[in-house]
């Protein structure tokens, strides 16, 4: 199991200027880890929507490789994103999912079908270009560079180790950066 | 029953004069007409979904990324979608236009679909202004709804009916 805080620093050492959708956990944690805060989109608002607007971002933008930072509780919203986005096929998207088996922001209660469910294997069947699994950091540090690289979309879960406590960081809301995204990504 | 084939071409050029460039939706009984006519529409991409939710937080990154977007599916979906659009379009202030298939709308007769009942006064409370557009006749509408949307900093909807009920 990954402690989140030191992925989410691995991620943030290798993102050089690719844009950054950041939701739920990722959400609390990313801004004290984040490189490039310009173009970080801090998501709020509608949960499991951040690979669809990542989708979104992605599309419009080809020339720039987009990281969505997902959660499993906030996927399981939403698995027809996965669909989607094979569908679509960016080959600029990275999609991260944190898993944690937990609903964390809500105080650790077990996410359904707990520890039983592949998302790996779920973005594997809707035909993402490339999955991985990490379990353990130092796989994940050796192999970042590499994962990165490829011709997307590409599918990561990290299991992270579970925990009942929110991160000790606050949310931060969409609406409250979106205007600076905006201009930072026009001039990207 | 759909809009008409000639209807739906005249909506979809209309789009493309307003700059649209990706056309973000489901096909439903109503708006299917108007779903395949932008499927061959030079310069429109069609970014099919699975579920309406999706529909306004890809048209939220498209805007974001310097695109225009407009989203299309059924009234049904827009209940599907309510958090997405209560959370990003209208939280975040999106100028973004949404086509909805007007199921059970009927013209001349009470509307007994629950999906036609709900409608207009959902939209009506979260300030969503919206437009009918039933024939050819009606197609300006989009580019006014178009020019709203971007003027109020809102999200604007056109109701695709066919009053076939």
């Amino acid at each position: 199991m990954i402690d989140d805080f030191e992925a989410l620093k691995v991620i943030s050492e290798h993102r050089d200027q690719a844009v950054v959708v950041a939701t739920m956990t990722a959400n609390f944690i990313w801004p004290q880890v984040s490189t490039n805060p310009g173009l970080d989109l801090m998501f709020s608002g509608a949960m499991g929507k951040a690979s669809s607007i990542g989708l979104g971002l992605a599309l419009a933008r080809p020339d720039k490789q987009v990281i969505v930072l997902d959660g499993e509780g906030s996927l399981l919203m939403n698995l027809g994103t996965l669909v989607t986005i094979a569908e679509m096929s960016p080959r600029n998207l990275v999609h991260f999912v944190l898993d944690n088996n937990v609903y964390r922001t809500s105080g650790g209660q077990p996410v359904p079908n707990v520890g039983k469910t592949s998302y790996t294997g779920l973005a594997e069947a809707a035909s993402y270009a490339n999955v991985y699994s990490f379990d353990d950091l130092l796989s994940f540090k050796n192999d970042i560079e590499r994962v990165l690289k490829q011709a997307g979309p590409t599918f990561i879960t990290l299991k992270t180790i579970p925990a009942k406590e929110r991160p000790p960081y606050p949310l931060t809301l969409t609406s409250s950066i979106i205007s600076r995204f905006r201009a930072a990504l026009q001039s990207a | 029953m759909d809009i008409k084939t000639s209807t739906a071409d005249k909506i979809v050029r209309e789009l493309r004069k307003c700059g649209v460039t990706h056309v973000v939706g489901l096909p439903d009984g109503e708006s299917n007409s108007v779903y395949e006519a932008a499927m061959t529409q030079d310069g429109l991409t069609v970014v099919p979904i699975c579920r309406e939710g999706e529909a306004v937080a890809i048209a939220a990154g498209l805007l974001l990324g310097g695109k225009t977007p407009v989203v299309l599916h059924q009234n049904t979906g827009f209940f599907e979608a309510g958090d997405s659009i209560r959370g990003l379009a209208l939280d975040l202030h999106l100028p973004l236009l949404m086509m909805i298939g007007y199921r059970g709308w009927r013209r001349d007769k009470p509307l007994t679909d629950s999906a036609a009942i709900f409608l207009e006064p959902m939209l009506d409370t979260w300030g969503i202004q919206h437009y009918l557009v039933e024939s050819e006749n009606d197609v300006q509408a989009v580019s006014r709804g178009f020019k709203e949307a971007n003027e109020t900093q809102k999200p604007v909807v056109i109701l695709l009916g066919t009053g076939g009920g």
